[in-house]
């Protein structure tokens, strides 16, 4: 992976930059809070797509916002790179270490700071998980709808710079359907606050813009999220295909009757026997395909809709139906899905996990064409589907010690993410662009598109320091992208009148 | 995972087991949230990730590790939540035990601490070396404060009442009541019968009126554990022999159906002999065999009946999970079901299950995250005992138990000793 070439003055300045980050925040009760020796950075080399790793020139860990302000405002003022990271569960490298930049790890903001349920408002800081803040206030029956794979380690700071989905966003919405607020820090120091516990706000949806930002617009302190009531009843069904044809028509079939399921989840051969060493969720072994269709609400509508679904796939001939009866066997049915990323370490020693979007009915003419490339290619791949949203999670299976291997994963998982654009779909379901797709941008978009989104970041981060070389294939310098410029205090065409 | 040992290094078994180990590790993260020193300090470092990174670091490097890693690999308490947590099927027990004992091999630790750490050893796994010391700890527990946080901390853990054993760890049968069901050979542990040598008197009510016969075989003694849990595996190994050499003799001669341990850390190591001995011939057999036979008290029980209840108006009660049962062992509703079984109406601690901050000598080495974790469980079970009127805490391993009565006005007590009191024996404490 090709990275901006570090600044060798930067990198010659580091003791200097070590004693400031030092000063602003020390040792605390447990340890030193600025990492600086090459094993303690090697445990932040990388996040979850570990293909690609990189030391980072030193790891800071603050406590409060106002030392996150100082940081950056020092960072800024002297040229320094600065990476966010929350949890380190990337899957598309997003917060990938530069060795000439500051990593800024926010593994200290773990605490949730306001529940309020007149409001349906959850105040945390960013660094706390996404599962944390259901448990948080699952006693009074409330939850938070968007649920990632990796929702039991992933911070709610990452799941909103990666606009995060999960199995219930199909109802529920993403991320971005569900924040309320944000505190963040710009590179400059400023600390901003956006939106609140209400639903609208002045001006412009600043919060939009932030949510799927990828960390290049600013660092996330505190987030404000839209809870909501569990519902009164929520069943899964597990259905059984013995060919993946038929359980894309059986997801079309059930979408098309107007039916929205709280999740709708495939999983082929390999996913299932993978998952089922780990969770013995009770997945049937002897089929193709699986999908896990979730209904939830009043009783009453989840039992007409399960019957509904019933018949649709009695209509398509599956010979495989089967029921949660209560609520533990429905959680184990998830718990199966949601593990089935690293349950792939159990069959492979490393896996590179793709995230491309494509039109539902198109899924069995993909799946036919993945496991052709799987041949060519000479990798095995497992398919993991947001099925009712059409994102498609490709696990292609590879051994990093085998010369050439990772080479041959990563041209595998471009063409699949090219062949979903051809098929009409996009580059990123829920995972972001990081480095993994930063050089595929421009397959979907033109030059000047993608200038016009740097312009973007330029109003936020002129110099470019925060988290460069993610997302964008080109670096361009804000003044080429033609930024307002102030020249001894006077603006370009002073004749222009101004508000 | 990629990794970078050379082909040399590959030839020695172990390391390429800690290869093949390691290589299951995908970074997924999933272990980050059960650790319980990653969740207090949220530097990565403290993460079984960053932890499994750190230690492929010094394997990989050779020689004498930095001063960090060990750091880092000291302050893991080996609660093993991270093995639950793991989807891709890490084995973090034989990686983190193989690190420690690398660290015990090639790095010289400070003169004080080297003598500290042997003293400990020594002085808790022989039992009238520990009565000693305890009574020496009591003595000096008005003047702790002007000890270091280290000192004043095992002064501090040193029970202020010391019971002398009614029964000891010398060879004895203990004949079953009614018609004899099973043999059954009971591990009294080292530390656990000085300091609550009432645990092993339930245990031997509560299975002789189950029908067992109980054996304390000759020669049977420290599990190992404690020596294990701080690199020093040869002792650890010693300790597994004579108990494996001890336990066998038995089985021979007058037959052994089943090997109880009702300290849930000693249950751990036990039924870990088998991997400890997996490549030495002259044992890897017999070991086998005694993990084989090893069950916790609460397993066995599960195969068997509980014995009339007789108490009645049983008070309500919460469990805490010890890791080794839950985490090292896969014990988490035998024990729940048992208690219910008696009549006790068993509480739950809110929130996520995480250590004590016990593990073995851990609260010792390392005060001052073993008390922060000490101090968020308290905080967690005083908010539902007393909503719930509970006086009682009930856990499976020796360790908690300590680790807990040092810090609450609650009676801490083992489950065995709430099961033998509900079934006709005595009512704790003692």
């Amino acid at each position: 992976m090709r990275m901006p070439t570090p600044d060798a003055k930067i990198i010659s300045k580091r003791s200097i930059i070590v004693e400031r980050l030092q000063q602003i925040v020390p040792r605390g009760a447990f340890g030193e809070n600025v990492i600086i020796d090459s094993a303690g950075l090697s445990a932040y080399e990388c996040d979850g797509l570990s293909a690609y790793r990189q030391l980072p020139l030193v790891v800071v860990l603050p406590e409060t916002t106002e030392q996150v302000s100082k940081i950056l405002k020092y960072c800024n003022e002297t040229g320094v790179k600065v990476v966010a990271r929350g949890a380190g569960t990337s899957l598309s490298g997003g917060a990938l270490p530069l060795a000439d930049a500051v990593m800024l790890g926010l593994g200290k903001f773990n605490q949730i700071l306001n529940i309020d349920y007149a409001n349906r408002a959850v105040v945390t800081q960013s660094g706390v998980t996404n599962l944390s803040i259901s448990e948080a206030v699952s006693a009074a029956d409330f939850y938070y709808a968007p649920d990632p794979s990796s929702q039991i380690v992933c911070s709610i700071g990452g799941n909103v710079a990666e606009n995060s989905g999960g199995v219930h966003c199909l109802k529920y919405g993403l991320t971005t359907n569900n924040l309320l607020g944000l505190e963040i820090v710009l590179m400059n120091g400023d600390i901003i606050k956006l939106g609140g516990k209400h639903l609208d706000s002045e001006g412009y949806d600043l919060l939009g813009i932030m949510t799927g930002s990828e960390g290049l617009l600013g660092v996330i302190t505190e987030v404000t999220l839209r809870i909501l009531k569990k519902p009164e009843t929520a069943r899964a069904m597990l259905i059984g295909f013995d060919d993946a044809a038929l359980a894309g028509d059986c997801v079309a079939a059930i979408i098309g009757s107007g039916i929205i399921p709280s999740g709708m989840e495939m999983m082929d051969k390999l996913a299932i026997k993978a998952t089922e060493e780990f969770v013995h969720a009770g997945y049937p072994s002897n089929i193709e395909t699986l999908l896990i269709v979730e209904l939830d609400g009043p009783l009453d509508e989840v039992t007409d809709l399960i019957a509904r679904v019933q018949n649709i796939v009695n209509g398509l001939g599956s010979g495989y139906i089967r029921v949660s009866e209560s609520e533990t066997e429905r959680e184990k049915f998830w718990a199966g899905r949601k593990a089935a990323f690293p349950a792939i370490g159990r069959i492979t020693p490393d896996y590179y996990c793709v995230d491309g979007t494509i039109p539902r009915a198109r899924l069995p003419e993909v799946l036919m064409r993945i496991s052709k490339m799987s041949q060519k290619y000479k990798l095995r791949v497992a398919n993991v589907f947001h099925a009712g949203d059409g994102n498609l999670h490709p696990l292609i299976m590879y051994d990093a010690n085998k010369l050439g291997e990772l080479e041959r994963a990563e041209e595998f998982g471009t063409e699949i993410l090219i062949l979903c654009v051809e098929v009409g779909g996009v580059l990123t379901g829920e995972h972001g662009v990081g480095v993994e797709k930063r050089d595929l941008m421009e397959k979907v978009f033109t030059e000047e598109d993608l200038k016009q989104q740097q312009r973007l970041k330029c109003a936020f981060d002129p110099n470019g320091l925060l988290n460069p070389g993610k997302v964008f294939p080109t670096l361009h310098r804000c003044a080429e992208l033609g930024r307002v410029h102030i020249h001894h205090g006077q603006t370009p065409f002073p004749d222009i009148p101004r508000f | 995972m990629k990794t970078n040992f050379t082909a040399d290094q590959r030839s020695n078994p172990l390391m390429a087991m800690m290869e093949e180990n390691l290589r299951k590790c995908v970074h997924c993260g999933f272990c980050l949230p059960s650790c319980p020193t990653y969740s207090v300090s949220g530097d990565e470092r403290e993460s079984p990730r960053g932890r499994i990174y750190l230690i492929k670091d010094m394997l990989e490097r050779e020689g004498a590790p930095n001063k960090e890693i060990v750091t880092h690999i000291d302050s893991c308490l080996s609660c093993l939540a991270c093995m639950s947590a793991c989807p891709s099927g890490v084995n973090y027990q034989h990686y983190i035990d193989y690190a420690r004992h690398y660290v015990e091999n090639h790095h010289q630790r400070r003169g004080f601490e080297r003598f500290m750490r042997m003293l400990l050893v020594y002085t808790i796994t022989h039992a009238k070396v520990f009565k000693i010391a305890l009574k020496v700890a009591k003595l000096a527990k008005p003047f702790s404060r002007f000890f270091g946080l280290k000192i004043s901390n095992m002064i501090s853990m040193a029970p202020t009442k010391l019971k002398t054993a009614e029964i000891t760890n010398e060879a004895r049968i203990y004949p079953a009541e009614g018609i004899r069901i099973k043999r059954v050979g009971l591990l009294m542990g080292c530390a656990q019968n000085v300091l609550r040598p009432s645990v092993n008197e339930a245990t031997i009510r509560l299975l002789t009126r189950m029908g067992m016969e109980v054996v304390v075989s000759d020669g049977v003694g420290c599990c190992g554990a404690l020596s294990h849990h701080i690199g020093k595996n040869d002792i650890a190994r010693d300790s597994a022999k004579t108990n494996i050499d001890a336990w066998l003799k038995e089985f021979d001669q007058r037959g052994l159906d089943n090997i109880i341990i009702n300290a849930a850390g000693c249950g751990t190591e036990v039924k870990d002999y088998a991997y400890m001995f997996k490549d030495d011939p002259a044992y890897k057999g017999k070991a086998q065999k005694i993990s084989d036979l090893t069950r916790d008290i609460s397993e066995l029980i599960s195969e068997h009946q509980l014995p009339t209840v007789k108490l009645s108006n049983q008070p309500n009660i919460i469990y805490h999970d010890a890791c080794s049962l839950i985490h090292g062992q896969g014990i988490r509703l035998e024990p729940r079901e048992h208690l219910k079984s008696a009549g006790f109406e068993v509480v739950e601690i809110p929130g996520r299950h995480f250590c004590c901050g016990s593990a073995g000598s851990y609260n010792l080495l390392q005060p001052t995250m073993a008390n922060e974790l000490k101090d968020r469980r308290l905080a967690l079970i005083g908010e539902v005992s007393d909503s719930n009127k509970v006086s009682i805490l009930a856990t499976g391993n020796i360790g908690c138990l300590m680790q807990f009565a040092s810090g609450t006005d609650l009676q801490v007590v083992h489950t065995v000793e709430l099961l033998d009191w509900a079934t006709g024996g005595l009512k704790p404490p003692y």
